[in-house]
């Protein structure tokens, strides 16, 4: 029988949470295939991970351990786990779509001669062939792939296409087999420094309950300034994509995307954004989301609950007008 | 430093796109542009070169129209480039057209190359490291600032969230230049002027094919994304639909 691997992520001894998202995926395509499910952390002294994600319905967690591991680098990773996939062959390896996994994920594949199907929407089974999903044009649309070759093929999931409280617990604890793997001397080439955070975050735009947000389509940084007159007439915090931070035309610590904020705010008012994954990732938890884009086959539309196809120049004037209207 | 940047020509940001017949690409009758990413790239390239002196060289794998993207950036300041020309590289997966641009720079020394974080068309985000691996250089991805040291190069990781990390790694190395690194320059008369007279190679498909196997991923259909949400189009003219609007905000939403 073919094994599936979900590699979960631990930084720094904590498993990410978004770790249980994979092993929901793992499972989902398990049920389907009827191949049998494993699980392996990565790290130095991560054993707490593994019996955390060994109370899950697996059959097997491996404990993959050098200190070597920590901290992190893209050598090491690639390094350990294909000395480990030479000893335990799978035919699928899951993992998070997050920056360290893209990090070391394309080497890994490469040193294997296979490759990685990386930012994954969907898996499906069809046909005695499993057809991955994953968003192509910046989300205008979507493709089904499918992997050639002898395998392992990994495959990456974007944060949020499947939901990690639907994980079954397993009737008893999956074993756990702890496995150490040499990284000689000269493999590790990088010297990695401390994580930091570069200033303080001024604003927490995750406690935000209503967000006006701007993208590129505001165009000049002078237009800023009726985004911000809309947020301020609802009560709202801005907040921007990208383009907008890179540009300078507001503060890093108002950007929401995966490089930036993760919000869910009861109203996300999107003005002259597309919807980039990048941006998508960091907001699409939202209550409601409003967008306002004068692209009609803009992505932001696939997910908006109020939707208008407009130049947001002649749009927003009149809105904040009705706003403090409806407000007095 | 001798430096190498990756570069790919995709569909302008908001061009209209439309399958093709058979549901596997888009009609390629669209306007193109630089991938955002890549331009930043080079333009770090051209930044480190005027700091440390050396050579930039620009390399494309697509089609006759991505000699523009190349063209552009030897207005810019770019000293050569290769264009490995044949319409067949737009199919490859990302491993195949690592193997390519390897293939093609195989008698040259860089010390660096760069490319951006991930491409706008496929977005696999996987090309460059895919490229050092072959290389057996290391790499390192998200960059936002690079500095030469005494030993190699000290680089600047974003990580999510708002963290960022300084890695010290030796030459020769493979850098994923993120979008906002730096500020993007315009190409001057001058610069255009001269782009003309600088070297060109072009690679025929036949160059490279010897380094490259059979794509292990296979797009078996491209289409429209199903909407999950029911989404509700406001219309009218403006002012009509920002009495709409508020009235959905105060009343359906309840946020007002």
């Amino acid at each position: 029988m073919d094994t599936i691997l979900v590699v979960v992520e631990q930084r720094e001894g904590k498993l990410n949470r978004v770790s249980w998202e994979t092993i929901a995926a793992g499972q989902a395509i398990a049920a389907q295939t009827g191949w049998t499910l494993e699980a392996a952390v990565v790290g130095s002294g991560v054993a707490a991970i593994a019996g955390e994600v060994a109370a899950k319905k697996l059959a097997k967690v491996y404990d993959i351990e050098s200190a070597k591991l920590e901290p992190y680098t893209p050598d090491a990773f690639a390094h350990v786990l294909k000395e480990f996939l030479a000893k335990h062959p799978a035919k699928l390896v899951l993992m998070p779509h997050t920056y360290q996994v893209r990090d070391f994920v394309p080497k890994l594949a490469t040193a294997l001669e296979t490759t990685a199907i990386s930012d994954v929407i969907g898996a499906r089974h069809e046909g005695g062939k499993l057809l991955f999903t994953r968003q192509m044009f910046q989300g205008k649309f979507v493709a089904d792939v499918s992997f050639a070759g002898a395998g392992p093929c990994f495959v990456t999931f974007q944060n949020g296409s499947f939901r990690a409280d639907k994980v079954e617990a397993g009737a008893a604890a999956a074993p756990i087999e702890t496995v150490n793997v040499d990284v000689p001397d000269g493999v590790v080439r990088n010297q990695p420094q401390e994580v930091f955070k570069e200033a303080k975050q001024a604003v927490d735009l995750t406690q935000a309950e209503l967000i006006v947000s701007v993208g590129r389509g505001i165009k000049e940084q002078k237009n800023i300034e009726l985004a911000k007159q809309l947020a301020d007439a609802l009560g709202a915090e801005l907040a921007a994509s990208r383009p907008i931070c890179d540009n300078g035309w507001l503060p890093m610590d108002r950007q929401i995307g995966s490089s930036g904020q993760t919000v869910a705010p009861k109203l996300y008012l999107a003005l002259g954004i597309s919807g980039a994954i990048q941006h998508i990732v960091g907001m699409k938890g939202s209550r409601s989301i409003v967008a306002i884009n004068k692209d009609s086959e803009a992505p932001i539309f696939e997910i908006a609950d109020y939707a208008v196809v407009g130049n947001l120049f002649d749009i927003v004037p009149p809105l904040i007008e009705e706003v403090k209207k409806a407000k007095s | 430093m001798k430096i190498l940047v990756c570069m790919k020509q995709v569909p302008q940001k908001d061009a209209p796109l439309k399958l093709n017949e058979a549901g596997t690409w888009i009609r390629e009758d669209v306007s193109y542009e630089v991938n955002e990413p890549d331009a930043f790239a080079l333009e770090e390239a051209l930044r480190q070169k005027e700091k440390h002196t050396g050579e930039v060289v620009v390399v494309t794998a697509g089609p006759a129209r991505a000699l523009q993207v190349l063209r552009e950036a030897l207005a810019k300041g770019a000293d050569r480039a290769i264009h490995l020309e044949d319409d067949a590289f737009v199919g490859l997966d990302a491993y195949n057209t690592a193997r390519a641009i390897a293939a093609a720079i195989k008698d040259e020394k860089f010390d660096l190359i760069f490319t951006g974080l991930q491409s706008d068309d496929y977005g696999y985000a996987q090309t460059g490291v895919i490229l050092a691996q072959i290389l057996g250089w290391p790499h390192a991805t998200i960059i936002m600032q690079i500095e030469k040291t005494a030993s190699g190069i000290r680089v600047k990781r974003e990580l999510e969230a708002g963290f960022f990390q300084f890695v010290d790694m030796p030459l020769p190395a493979v850098l994923t230049i993120q979008s906002g690194i730096n500020k993007l320059r315009y190409a001057t008369l001058i610069g255009i002027k001269q782009a003309k007279n600088k070297p060109l190679r072009k690679v025929t498909m036949a160059e490279v094919q010897s380094a490259m196997g059979g794509n292990l991923q296979k797009i078996e259909k491209l289409y429209v994304p199903q909407k999950s949400k029911n989404t509700e189009f406001l219309e009218g003219p403006p002012a009509e639909v920002a009495k709409k609007l508020v009235e959905k905000l105060k009343n359906e939403l309840r946020v007002i």
